[in-house]
C-alpha cells in the first residue's frame, strides 16, 4: 500500500510525519535539529529517501542537512570532521553551509543595495536558506532561495553552493524591498516541460523566469496591482507570497499575493486577478490538486495588519474553475477562537488517487484531508510553529 | 614555531553540530594565540563549525556571537590580538557564547 511521508519545518526544529494510504494513523519523529528554526524541508523527486534540510539560526548562521534514508539520520554534505577544508589545489572542499554571493568576474554580478524599509538603500547581505527546491531529474542538484534574495544551486549534492547571480543582477535591485519576514526567494518552480525554465517569487520584488537555466532572468509582474509602492502596475516591487504550478499545465501559475489570488496562462507574461468571491483575498499558501490542475487552495487571512483568518474561524478556500468560484472547507477546522495564521511554505497536496492535503499554523498544528478538503483532521496540534509543510507520496 | 592546545567552550547548538560530548573542545594551535588563530584551528578541525562563528565572507564575528575568556569580553578585540596568557597555555577556555537575545 502506498504511504505518505510529511516534512514538517518549524520555528524549533523538524518533525516528520508518516502514514499508509489511509492517512489516519500518524507516527510523529523528531524534533530534529532540536532548538534551530527549520525553514524548509524537501525530498528529491528522483529520490525520495534523500531530503534536503534548511536549518538556520540568527545566532550561528545557516546550515544544510541531508538524509539519505528517508529522514533516519542526516549529515552535512562536505567535509568530515578532522579533514581540511581545502583541497591541495587550495580550492575548498565541501562547505555545505556556505552561502557567498558572486561577485567574480567572469560569472558574478557586484553586490548592490535594495530599498529598507524606510525606503533608503541598504547593502545585500545573506541571512538564510527559506526554501530548498531538489531537481526533478538530478538527485545531486537542488535550488536555494536564500534571503537577501538570490538563488543558489548546488549540483554536488548540497556540499557547495553557487549563486545563479543573473537574477540579484538584473537590474532592479535598487527597487526590491524587504517585506515583514525580510527580503526572501521563497518560491521556485522548476517546469518539467522545459529543463531550461524556471519560475521564482521574492518577497518584495515579484516573480521572475528564465529561459536559459538561470543565466537571465526577466520580471513577470505585468497585471499585479500593489497599493503599497509609489506606482501599483510596476514591473517590480510586488509583495507576491507564494506560487504555484501543475506538472500538467506548466504555462498556467497560480499566485497569492499580499492581497489578490492571481492567474497566468501565459508562464507570468500576464496575470489576472481570480480572487471573485473569497472573503478576503489576503493570505500566504497557494496550492493544486494533485490530479486536477483547475482545483486550487488557498487560507485566507483577515488582512495585513492583522495575519489570522476571518472572525477566528480556520477555513480552507477551494476553487475547482481555476479561481473566481471559491467555496468555504471547514468540516473539521476550528469554528471559533482560532487565531493562527498559515505561512506561504506551509501547504502541500499528496499525489494519492484521492489527494491529500496538508496545512501547518503558527499555532503548531498540522492538518490533513484525505478527501481533496471535504474534511479535515489534525495530525499534531502541539508542535512549534509551523514554517513549511511538504509531502512525499511513497510506493 | 611554538604549539599550543587551547582549550575552547562551545554552545550547546555548535556542540551539537560538530557531534561533540559535553566538556571543552582542545584545539591545537600554532605560533600566536589569537582569535583568529584558535577559531581557524577550530574550524580546520570541525568544519562543519565554519560560517556558524564567522561571517563565511567576511571572517567577521556573526553579530550574535560573543567572545569571553578569562571573566573578560574579547568580543570587540581585534582577531589578531593575543589572548590572555591564562588562554594561551590552556589554564583557561576561550569561551564562544550566543548573546542573550529575546529570552
Amino acid at each position: 500500500m502506498s504511504k505518505v511521508r510529511v516534512l514538517v519545518g518549524t520555528r524549533k526544529g523538524a518533525f516528520i510525519l508518516t502514514a499508509d494510504g489511509k492517512r489516519e494513523k500518524w507516527d510523529v519523529s523528531g524534533p530534529y535539529f532540536a532548538g534551530w528554526p527549520v525553514y524548509h524541508l524537501k525530498g528529491s523527486p528522483v529520490d525520495p529517501n534523500r531530503i534536503f534540510a534548511s536549518q538556520t539560526s540568527d545566532w550561528f548562521g545557516q546550515v544544510i542537512q541531508r538524509s539519505d534514508d528517508g529522514g533516519k539520520t542526516w549529515i552535512q554534505p562536505g567535509t568530515p570532521p578532522g579533514e581540511p577544508t581545502t583541497a591541495p589545489d587550495g580550492s575548498p572542499k565541501g562547505e555545505s553551509n556556505k552561502f557567498v554571493y558572486d561577485t567574480s568576474a567572469p560569472t558574478g554580478k557586484p553586490l548592490t543595495t535594495h530599498q529598507w524599509y524606510d525606503g533608503t538603500q541598504h547593502p545585500w547581505e545573506f541571512k538564510r536558506v527559506w526554501h530548498l527546491e531538489p531537481s526533478l531529474k538530478d538527485p545531486n542538484t537542488v535550488y536555494a532561495g536564500v534571503e537577501d534574495a538570490a538563488l543558489f544551486r548546488s549540483s554536488d549534492g548540497g556540499k557547495s553552493w553557487q549563486e545563479l547571480s543573473g537574477l540579484r543582477g538584473h537590474g532592479t535591485g535598487p527597487k526590491w524591498q524587504p517585506g515583514a519576514g525580510g527580503m526572501c526567494l521563497h518560491s521556485i518552480v522548476l517546469d518539467p516541460s522545459n529543463a531550461q525554465r524556471i519560475f521564482i517569487a521574492i518577497s518584495a520584488a515579484g516573480a521572475f523566469r528564465t529561459d536559459d537555466g538561470g543565466k537571465t532572468w526577466k520580471p513577470i509582474n505585468q497585471g499585479l496591482r500593489s497599493q503599497y509602492i509609489p506606482d501599483p502596475k510596476a514591473e517590480v516591487g510586488h509583495c507576491v507570497h507564494h506560487i504555484a504550478m501543475h506538472a500538467s499545465k506548466p504555462g498556467v501559475l497560480f499566485m497569492q499575493k499580499h492581497w489578490d489570488v492571481m492567474r497566468t496562462n501565459n508562464a507570468g507574461d500576464v496575470w489576472t486577478e481570480v480572487s471573485g468571491n473569497l472573503p478576503t483575498d489576503f493570505g500566504f499558501v497557494i496550492d493544486i490538486h494533485a490530479h486536477e490542475p483547475e482545483t486550487i487552495y488557498v487560507v485566507p487571512i483577515k488582512s495585513d495588519g492583522e495575519h489570522f483568518p476571518l472572525d477566528g474561524k480556520l477555513r480552507v478556500y477551494r476553487s475547482r474553475t481555476g479561481g473566481n468560484e471559491w467555496e468555504e472547507l471547514s468540516k473539521g477546522l476550528p469554528e471559533r477562537n482560532c487565531y493562527v495564521n498559515v505561512l506561504r511554505d506551509a501547504m502541500c497536496v499528496d499525489s494519492l488517487d484521492k489527494c491529500g492535503v496538508y496545512f501547518g499554523t503558527t499555532g503548531g498544528q498540522v492538518y490533513s484531508s484525505a478527501n481533496a478538503g471535504d474534511s479535515w483532521a489534525p495530525i499534531v496540534r502541539d508542535l512549534p510553529a509551523v514554517l513549511s509543510v511538504e509531502v512525499q507520496t511513497l510506493p | 614555531m611554538s604549539r599550543a592546545t587551547i582549550r575552547v567552550a562551545l554552545p550547546a547548538h555548535l556542540r551539537t553540530l560538530a557531534r561533540l560530548d559535553h566538556g571543552d573542545v582542545m584545539v591545537e594551535v600554532e605560533g600566536r594565540v589569537t582569535q583568529r588563530s584558535v577559531l581557524d584551528a577550530l574550524e580546520a578541525r570541525y568544519p562543519m563549525l565554519c560560517g556558524t562563528i564567522r561571517d563565511h565572507a567576511t571572517q567577521e564575528r556573526r553579530p550574535f556571537v560573543r567572545f569571553f575568556a578569562c571573566e573578560q569580553d574579547l568580543s570587540h578585540e581585534s582577531p589578531d590580538a593575543p589572548l590572555p596568557e591564562a588562554v594561551a597555555s590552556g589554564k583557561e577556555p576561550f569561551f564562544v557564547i550566543g548573546a542573550i537575545a529575546g529570552g
